[in-house]
């Protein structure tokens, strides 16, 4: 959305590298990814690893010339891999900075049981979309008759157009790390994990020094404040699958295996890494809980509305003023939000990413909540130069690219799928083609094994139902149309016969 | 007393840990599947079980039963949407039943004529897959795989062997074979092994046997996939 394809041919012109080749002496590679969460401050890539920020044709002159000199990333300029926090509006996590311990010695302080209490009667649910009840997830963990149990953070923060984790991690980690603790207390865990997105290498380094430091502080390790408590903390990095973000996947790749969510039941929470009871949650409900655990549930359940307490964390991004990280209580209408991050001439926002709902400007209206539109925290604003087609190509090849392939109806229909809008936005759909592109949704939508698959076709779905003339404008006006261009599938057989007069030509359509 | 869940109006008897599969197939349901063999530990891939259970989809041969489960496994939109599964396995790879051995024997082509599929509905990826005739005795035609890890599992479960793998991601997923070099000679695969006879379609195929039963007398020839199924499997599940 930040002229990418722009940037990319000159990167590669000034490289001398084709995209998605390595050049002759070894040095260099030039590769496409998809969204890298750094939405706020993009064009952005991945050198090695880390991140590269805030891309532009002078920045990617002296990347070349690094390149080309062979320099060491070390010795890059630092600006390159800087990263912004952008928090632009706060409210009840992040105008919290507690003391580091607080929230233990208040979770210690209170008693255990009592703590769960809190976290129950704030209403906290998770954070990463679903909306579980935080409460009974650790109960029920807790309830498991087992020798060993796991808290896992995930911050395999996957979903294009958020970024709201790597900030809660940059900046509130020691939050993320007590509400980590708080849990495993609680449901009687030992060991825990935060498994980190990949292309969050650059905060790597950092989290392992604040989990040192406290180890040395007696907030992680043996006997956690003289309390009889033990648990430690071990960061695990992705590699880059956006499945990974499904929590049995997840944990799949804890264990060291491919990221292939498994059956469920059995659920995490009863059967979950090396098949231990198993809480898994996103970095944002563990800084919630830490914050329940000081202040108490009732401070939590003041914001929000019935069914959702609180306050969410967007991560706001593409044609808007200030992008960047928002905090506002549940129930805020999107209307508000467009205000704040000045917003103007929309022609819709998608909510949730691509697994989540493209809403249209006539819907703003609604609220972020789990019962109108319930969101991980990507929040995309397209204004009226941008064109609902690309966007849904765009989100049908993330997902075609992402299917981890397990079961038939993601492995083979998000590739169909991706065919299909390919061919309607090609101008090569006719009549049937609309009808056909449904039928393909819904087949993928009610028969895929996991979140992924269930939710690929949601971005074809939600514009087909707004905006059907958008497609419909796509087709040809007759009956059958090739799913490809005739005349030019007929290049090599005019070449081999050194033919080019008009009887080797066929038009597309008999006339 | 006995616990029973229903399936289409008909009550079926279950014992704790069982799955709606084996529960239906010991009752005599038959429950269209191709990534399931009750030898094997459930792979819930190929969702062509996938039945209703109160309202929502499952694999029923990975989903466990439990007492008072209403459960639609034949109906027209099921059926209709098992049909469009198949056909994704057939357009996906390579499959020319008229020209392939396993013809007649084929579990694909059996469930394809079980759902009374006429056609492909979708369009070809036509994929260009390798065949490996490297081993002496047994030959990978991956034309024809379609990801069932029938072969993993009971390389794995039975032979002991951890002869084969599904490598990769999406639609570039492949089945690969644990060798130095890649190729099924040099792997510890003996023709003698279960996973060299488990393959639901003609992707494994015994080198030197080929039409030995000749086309007219093969197992579904004369029977539909769902007796032969009930015959083999329901027993499978009883013990």
């Amino acid at each position: 959305m930040q002229g990418k394809s722009e940037l990319m041919t000159y990167f590669a012109q000034q490289l001398k590298v084709d995209i998605g080749c390595t050049r002759a002496d070894g040095l260099v590679s030039l590769q496409s990814t998809s969204c890298t969460g750094m939405c706020d401050q993009g064009p952005a890539g991945l050198v090695n690893g880390y991140a590269l920020t805030r891309l532009t044709p002078s920045r990617i002159d002296q990347i070349v010339d690094y390149v080309n000199r062979d320099i060491p990333l070390t010795q890059w300029e630092a600006d390159l891999f800087h990263v912004d926090d952008n928090i632009i509006k706060r409210d009840l996590l992040l105008n919290e900075k507690p003391l580091k311990g607080q929230a233990i010695s208040a979770t210690f302080a209170r008693g255990l049981r009592e703590t769960l209490a809190e976290i129950e009667l704030s209403g906290l649910r998770g954070r990463g979309g679903a909306g579980y009840t935080t409460a009974w997830k650790w109960t029920f963990c807790s309830e498991e008759n087992a020798t060993q149990r796991y808290v896992v953070c995930n911050a395999d923060e996957g979903e294009p157009g958020t970024f709201k984790d790597r900030v809660l991690l940059n900046s509130y980690a020691e939050s993320v790390f007590e509400g980590m603790t708080i849990a495993a207390a609680i449901v009687g865990a030992t060991h825990g994990f935060l498994y980190l997105r990949g292309e969050y290498l650059h905060l790597l380094d950092k989290l392992e020094s604040i989990l040192a430091a406290r180890r040395a502080a007696n907030l992680l390790g043996c006997n956690i404040l003289q309390k009889g408590v033990d648990f430690d903390i071990e960061i695990c990095l992705g590699a880059g699958a956006y499945i990974c973000g499904e929590e049995s996947a997840l944990i799949e790749s804890l264990e060291g295996k491919a990221g292939i969510p498994r059956n469920r039941p059995p659920y995490p929470v009863t059967q979950g890494y090396l098949a231990k009871p198993t809480v898994v949650n996103n970095v944002e409900t563990y800084v919630a809980a830490a914050n329940i655990a000081i202040h108490g549930g009732a401070w939590f359940a003041k914001l929000g509305t019935a069914k959702s307490k609180g306050t969410k964390i967007l991560s706001i991004s593409g044609d808007c003023t200030a992008r960047g990280i928002y905090e506002y209580a549940f129930g805020t209408t999107v209307n508000t939000i467009l205000a704040d991050c000045g917003a103007s001439d929309v022609l819709g926002v998608q909510v949730g990413g691509p697994s989540g709902v493209f809403i249209a400007n006539d819907e703003f209206e609604r609220k972020i909540a789990f019962e109108d539109l319930a969101t991980g925290g990507s929040f995309i604003i397209f204004n009226n130069t941008r064109s609902i087609l690309d966007i849904v190509h765009n989100f049908s090849h993330f997902f075609a690219h992402e299917s981890c392939g397990f079961c038939t109806p993601c492995r083979v229909g998000t590739s169909l799928l991706k065919k299909q809008v390919d061919k309607i936005v090609e101008g090569h759909g006719s009549a049937g083609d609309i009808v056909a592109l449904e039928e393909l949704c819904q087949l993928i939508k009610n028969y895929s094994h996991c979140g992924l698959g269930q939710t690929a076709a949601n971005p074809v779905l939600s514009t087909l139902e707004r905006y059907p003339e958008i497609y419909q404008a796509m087709l040809k006006k007759i009956s059958y149309e090739p799913g490809f261009d005739l005349d030019k599938s007929l290049e090599t057989a005019r070449r081999m016969a050194n033919r080019n007069d008009a009887a080797a030509h066929l038009a597309q359509v008999e006339n | 007393m006995t616990k029973t869940f229903v399936i289409d109006g008909k009550t079926i008897p279950f014992e704790d840990g069982q799955t709606i599969m084996q529960a239906a197939s010991a009752a005599g349901v038959y429950i269209t599947h191709l990534c399931h063999n009750p030898q094997f530990t459930p792979h819930g891939s190929c969702k062509l079980c996938t039945v209703n259970v109160n309202g929502r989809n499952c694999s029923a041969c990975t989903f466990p039963a439990s007492e008072g489960q209403n459960v639609t496994n034949i109906s027209k939109e099921l059926n209709e949407d098992r049909e469009k599964i198949t056909q994704m396995l057939f357009v996906e790879g390579n499959h020319f039943c008229p020209s392939c051995e396993k013809t007649g024997n084929c579990q694909l082509q059996a469930v394809a004529y079980h759902l009374n599929m006429t056609d492909n509905h979708f369009p070809h990826f036509f994929e260009n897959r390798e065949v490996d005739a490297s081993h002496p005795d047994v030959m990978i035609d991956h034309n024809r795989c379609i990801f069932c890890t029938l072969c993993v599992r009971a390389s794995e479960q039975v032979d002991g062997k951890n002869v084969f793998a599904i490598s990769g991601r999406g639609i570039d997923k492949r089945l690969v074979v644990n060798s130095p070099s890649g190729l099924l000679k040099d792997s510890a695969l003996d023709v003698s092994d279960c996973a060299a006879h488990i393959c639901p379609t003609g992707a494994i195929l015994i080198k030197r046997t080929g039409y030995s039963v000749p086309i007219g007398q093969r197992i579904y020839d004369h029977a539909h996939i769902d007796a032969v199924a009930l015959a083999s499997e329901g027993e499978a599940h009883d013990h």
